[in-house]
C-alpha cells in the first residue's frame, strides 16, 4: 500500500513532460511558467522542512526569498553597471556567475534565518507566527526605503546570469537548471527527513517534552531547521529573481509568504513532493481561473477554505491515503 | 520651534497608537477567549472604512458613516463567525492562519469586484476639518485630535465593560475557563459571536476613522493587521492592558523615529545620507523595538507564563 | 553506607495557595528500589517534576552525585543520567514504538546533527532499542504506531525509552498505572533487576509492587515527607495509619 512514492514519480514526470513538449512544439510561455513552479516548489520545499517537518508556523518566508532575490539582484546589477559592489577594505565586486550568487543567496539567507529563527524561537505557538509575520515586513519595509537599490521600484536586470557550460537565456536550458537543483534538494530533503536529526525534529514537533527527557535540547534543533529552511527558501528567491530579471519589495510581501504557505498546504504539509505539487496546483489555478476571472483569487480563497475544512492531507494526501510515511 | 514640532510628532504617535488599540484590542481578545488567531481581522477593518466611505458619500454625513462602519463591520464579523470561524476554535494555529488567510483573499477580491480597484475618499467633516489652538500654541488638526479623544474614550469603555458588566464577566470567565463557563450554562456560542462581532466592529471603527486621512483602499488592513500583532507580541497576548501600553509604544516609537533618526544622523552625516539612512532604520525601529522586548521578556509586558 | 547518587534537601514548591513540596529531603542510595508513596495530590508528580528539571523549585536543592542540578535545564539533566518516566504517558505518538525507542538510544548517543545518514538503519541505535523493548516485553509491536499502542503499552514503551538512555538514576511516576494484574507482577519482577543497573526513584500506587520492591518507603501527604522508612517501619508508623487509614487520633 505505497502510493506516494508513484505519485511523486508522476508528478516528476508531467513536471518535465509538459516543458519538453512545450520546447517540441515552440511555446516558450509554458517553459516559463512550469520554471516558475519549479522554483516556487523549491521554495515551498525549504518552507516544508520548517513547517510540516519541524511544525514552525513561518508566515515569514518571503524574508529568505527576498533576501536570496536581491542577492542576486544587487550581485548582477553591479556587474551591469561596472560598479565594485565595496571598495574597502577589500574589493568586491559585482558578478554575473550564477553559483556565486546561489552561494551569496544561500549564505545571506541562512544567516537571515539564523538571526530571526533565534529570536522567534524564544516564543512559540501564535507568537512565533505573529513574530514571523512581522519580521518579514521589516524586511519589505527596509527595501522600500533603502533607495540604493531601487527602493520601491525594484531593481532590472537586462541579461540573465550565467552559467559555465550552459546557455542560460535558452528557456529550456534555464528550466533544466532549476529543475537539477530541485531534484538535488529534494533528494537532500528525503535524506534529512530520514536522517537522526529528522527523526527528532519530528519528535520534537509531536512531543516537545519527550525529546527534552531524552537529553535532546529542541531550541537547536529548530534553529538548525530554520537555518536550512530560510536558505533553501533564499536559493529559490535567487532563482526566481534571474527567471524575471527582476526584484522588487514584493518578494519581501506577506503575500508571498502566504503563497509560499499555500503550496505547501495545496500538496499535503510534510510530504516530501507536496510543495511541488501545490506550487504546480497553484499555477495552474492562476492561468485556468485566471483567464476566467480578474477575480480568481476568490476561487483560491474558497479552494483553500475546502483544503483547511475537509482535506488536512492536501493534494498528496487525497491521491495518497492520508498516512505520512516516517520510516 | 522644534519643540513644537516634537509635540506635534508626540501627538502623532499617540493618535496611531489609539488607531493601533482599536485593531490590537479586538485581536488579543479573540485570542484571549477564544483561542484564535485572526488574520482577517485587517479584512474586517477594511470592511469598516468602506462601508463608512460608501454611507457618508451617499448621506453626505460622516457620522453616519461611522455608525454604518460599526454596523458592517459587526455584521461582517458575526455572520463569518456564524458561517466559517466557529469551526476553527478547536483546530491548530495553522488551520486558522490558513483559513483566515483564504478570508482575506475572498473579502480582498470581493471589496474589489463591489468597488473596484480606485480607492475611495472619505472626508473629514467640515465641523472637524481646521486645526485648533493648544496650549503653547501648538497648532495641531482638530480631526486627529478628536481621533486621540475617540480612542481613548473606547479604551476606557472596554475597560469598563470588561470590568463591570455581565457580558465582561463571562468574556473574564472564558479566557479563565472555556469547559467551566459552558459547565454553567452560558450560551458559549453565543457569546463567542458576540466577541468576534465587537472586535469586528472595533476593528472597522478604526479603519473609518482613519479612512478619512489615508484613502480606502482594498488591502489597507493588512499593514495595520501585522503592526497590531506587533503590538500583541509587545503588550503580551490576551491582555487589553498590554495592548493598550504596546500600542502607544509602537504608535510613538514609529513616528518619532520617523522624525528623530533622520535628524540624529544629520548631526554626523550629510543631509542627503542622513535622510536615507534615517529613514530606512525609522522603518524598522518597532521591529527592532519587538526584538528587544522578546529577549526580555518572550511573553511580551503583560503577558502570562 | 554508601554516599547517596541522588539527594534532594528542603525542596519546597507552591502553586498559589496549594502547597505540594513542603521542605521536602531525601535521597537514594546505589542499589536501592525508594518507594514514594501518598494519596492523591500529595505532591509526588511535582516533586519527580522538580527533580526532573520540568519545573523549578521555590527553594531548596537537589544534588546529583554530588553536584549541585538545581540551575539545570531538563536536557542537561537528563544527559547526566536522570532517567524518566511520566505519569500520563509522553511520546511521539505519530511515530513507531521502535522509532519512539530510537529516539532515546539516539538522546543517550548524542550526535543529532546527523543529516544524511538514515537512523533507521543504523545498527548501534537499532540494537539498543530493541533490547529495551525487548526487556519491557514489547519487541512484537516494534512496528506499530505508538498512538495504536493501549495505556498499558504506552506504559512500558515510556520504561522502555527510559532504558535506552542507560541512565544512572531511574525517576518513575506510576509505571505500573494501567498495566493489569498480569503486567504488573511482570514489571515487578523486572525492576527488581533493574535496580542493580541504577537505583530507582519510584512513585507508585500499587501498594503490592511498593512492599515487594522498596528498600525504603518515604510517604508523602500534603507536600510534607511525614515518614522514611523500611517496609515494616513505614507499616508500623502511627502517622502513616492515621494518613492512610483515618485511624482514630491517639491524641
Ligand atoms: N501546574 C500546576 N498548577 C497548579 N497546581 C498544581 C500544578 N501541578 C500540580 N498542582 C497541584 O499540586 C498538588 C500536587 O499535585 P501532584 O504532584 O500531581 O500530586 P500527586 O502526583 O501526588 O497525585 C495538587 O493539589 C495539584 O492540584
Ligand atoms: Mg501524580
Amino acid at each position: 500500500m505505497r502510493r506516494e512514492p508513484l505519485i511523486n514519480a508522476a508528478i516528476l514526470a508531467v513536471l518535465l513532460a509538459v516543458p519538453l513538449w512545450a520546447w517540441w512544439t515552440d511555446e516558450p510561455f509554458t517553459i516559463t511558467l512550469a520554471t516558475r513552479v519549479v522554483i516556487l516548489a523549491l521554495a515551498g520545499v525549504g518552507l516544508n522542512l520548517a513547517l510540516g517537518l519541524g511544525g514552525m508556523v513561518s508566515f515569514g518566508h518571503a524574508m529568505f526569498f527576498g533576501i536570496g532575490g536581491y542577492a542576486m539582484g544587487i550581485l548582477a546589477s553591479q556587474a551591469q553597471d561596472y560598479e565594485p559592489l565595496m571598495e574597502w577594505p577589500i574589493l568586491i565586486e559585482g558578478t554575473k556567475s550564477m553559483p556565486v550568487i546561489w552561494l551569496t543567496a544561500i549564505v545571506f539567507s541562512a544567516l537571515g534565518a539564523l538571526a530571526v529563527g533565534a529570536l522567534s524561537l524564544r516564543t512559540t505557538g501564535v507568537y512565533f507566527i505573529m513574530i514571523t509575520l512581522a519580521f518579514g515586513q521589516m524586511f519589505y519595509y527596509f527595501a522600500i526605503s533603502w533607495p540604493a537599490y531601487g527602493g520601491e521600484d525594484g531593481l532590472s536586470i537586462y541579461v540573465r546570469n550565467e552559467f559555465p557550460g550552459l546557455n542560460t537565456l535558452d528557456p529550456i536550458q534555464f528550466f533544466a537548471l532549476c529543475f537539477a537543483i530541485l531534484l538535488a534538494v529534494l533528494f537532500f530533503m528525503s535524506r534529512l527527513a530520514k536522517s537522526a536529526f529528522g527523526l527528532a525534529l519530528v519528535a520534537a514537533r509531536q512531543n516537545q517534552e519527550r525529546v527534552q527527557t531524552v537529553g535532546i535540547g529542541v531550541y537547536r534543533l529548530r534553529l538548525a531547521a530554520f537555518t536550512i529552511s530560510g536558505a533553501i527558501t533564499g536559493l529559490a528567491g535567487a532563482l526566481f529573481a534571474d527567471l524575471n530579471r527582476f526584484v522588487s519589495p514584493t518578494m519581501f510581501s506577506w503575500q508571498t509568504s502566504g503563497e509560499i504557505m499555500v503550496f505547501v498546504i495545496l500538496g499535503g504539509v510534510g510530504r516530501l513532493y507536496g510543495p511541488v505539487a501545490g506550487a504546480a496546483l497553484f499555477i495552474v489555478l492562476e492561468n485556468v481561473l485566471g483567464g476566467l476571472s480578474e477575480y480568481w483569487h476568490i476561487y483560491l480563497g474558497a479552494l483553500l477554505l475546502g483544503v483547511v475544512l475537509f482535506a488536512r492531507g492536501g493534494l498528496i494526501g487525497l491521491l495518497a491515503g492520508r498516512e505520512v510515511a516516517h520510516d | 520651534m522644534s519643540i513644537l514640532l516634537f509635540i506635534e510628532q508626540v501627538l502623532n504617535g499617540l493618535q496611531f497608537g489609539v488607531m493601533l488599540f482599536l485593531m490590537a484590542a479586538g485581536l488579543t481578545l479573540i485570542f484571549g477567549v477564544m483561542g484564535l488567531i485572526n488574520l482577517a481581522h485587517g479584512s474586517l477593518y477594511m470592511v469598516g472604512a468602506f462601508a463608512a466611505a460608501a454611507v457618508a458619500g451617499a448621506t453626505g454625513s460622516f457620522l453616519l458613516g461611522l455608525a454604518a462602519s460599526l454596523v458592517a463591520a459587526a455584521a461582517a464579523g458575526a455572520i463569518v463567525e456564524v458561517a466559517m470561524i466557529r469551526r476553527l476554535y478547536d483546530k491548530d494555529h495553522l488551520d486558522q492562519v490558513l483559513a483566515t488567510f483564504a478570508l482575506i483573499l475572498i473579502f480582498s477580491e470581493g471589496t474589489r469586484w463591489v468597488f473596484g480597484s480606485f480607492p475611495l475618499y472619505l472626508d473629514v467633516p467640515s465641523w472637524l476639518a481646521g486645526p485648533v489652538t493648544l496650549p503653547g500654541g501648538i497648532q495641531y488638526p482638530a480631526y486627529r485630535l478628536a481621533i486621540i479623544g475617540i480612542g481613548l474614550a473606547v479604551a476606557a469603555g472596554l475597560f469598563a465593560l470588561i470590568r463591570w458588566t455581565r457580558i465582561g464577566i463571562r468574556i473574564r470567565a472564558g479566557e479563565a475557563d472555556r469547559e467551566m463557563i459552558g459547565a454553567l450554562g452560558v450560551n458559549i456560542s453565543a457569546l463567542y459571536t458576540i466577541v468576534f462581532a465587537l472586535g469586528a466592529a472595533l476593528a472597522g471603527f478604526a479603519g473609518a476613522l482613519v479612512g478619512a486621512i489615508q484613502s480606502v483602499q482594498v488591502g489597507m488592513g493588512e499593514p495595520v493587521l501585522i503592526l497590531a500583532f506587533v503590538v500583541i507580541v509587545i503588550g503580551g497576548i490576551g491582555s487589553i492592558k498590554g495592548a493598550l501600553v504596546g500600542s502607544i509604544l509602537v504608535g510613538l516609537t514609529d513616528t518619532l523615529g520617523r522624525f528623530l533618526l533622520p535628524v540624529a544622523f544629520g548631526a554626523f552625516l550629510d543631509p542627503s545620507s542622513a535622510t536615507t539612512i534615517g529613514s530606512a532604520l525609522a522603518s524598522m525601529s518597532i521591529y527592532i523595538l519587538m526584538a528587544v522586548i522578546l529577549l526580555i521578556r518572550p511573553t511580551g509586558l503583560y503577558g502570562s507564563d | 553506607m554508601t554516599e547517596p547518587i541522588l539527594e534532594i534537601r528542603n525542596l519546597c514548591k507552591s502553586f498559589g495557595a496549594v502547597v505540594a513540596s513542603e521542605e521536602v529531603s531525601l535521597d537514594l542510595r546505589p542499589g536501592e528500589i525508594h518507594a514514594l508513596i501518598g494519596p492523591n495530590g500529595a505532591g509526588k508528580s511535582t516533586l519527580i517534576k522538580q527533580i526532573a528539571g520540568n519545573i523549578a523549585p521555590d527553594s531548596g536543592s537537589i544534588l546529583f552525585e554530588g553536584r549541585d542540578v538545581t540551575a539545570l535545564d531538563t536536557v542537561a539533566r537528563a544527559r547526566l543520567g536522570l532517567g524518566r518516566t511520566f505519569q500520563i504517558s509522553s511520546l511521539a505518538m505519530g511515530l513507531t514504538v521502535l522509532q519512539n525507542a530510537v529516539l532515546g538510544a539516539l538522546g543517550r548517543r548524542g550526535r543529532v546533527f546527523r543529516f544524511f545518514r538514515p537512523v533507521m538503519r543504523d545498527r548501534a541505535l537499532l540494537d539498543a532499542a530493541r533490547d529495551a523493548l525487548q526487556q519491557v516485553g514489547l519487541e512484537d509491536f516494534a512496528a506499530w504506531r505508538t498512538a495504536d499502542l493501549s495505556h498499558g503499552q504506552r506504559r512500558q514503551l515510556e520504561v522502555a525509552v527510559a532504558l535506552t538512555l542507560k541512565p544512572r538514576v531511574f525517576l518513575m511516576d506510576e509505571p505500573m498505572a494501567g498495566l493489569g494484574a498480569e503486567g504488573s507482577l511482570r514489571l515487578t519482577g523486572f525492576l527488581n533487576e533493574l535496580r542493580h543497573e541504577a537505583p530507582i526513584l519510584l512513585v507508585e500506587h500499587d501498594m503490592d509492587a511498593v512492599f515487594a520492591l522498596a528498600d525504603r518507603i518515604s510517604v508523602l501527604v500534603y507536600g510534607k515527607v511525614i515518614a522514611t522508612g523500611t517496609g515494616d517501619e513505614i507499616r508500623a508508623n502511627p502517622e502513616v495509619r492515621r494518613a492512610y487509614l483515618g485511624e482514630e487520633d491517639a491524641a
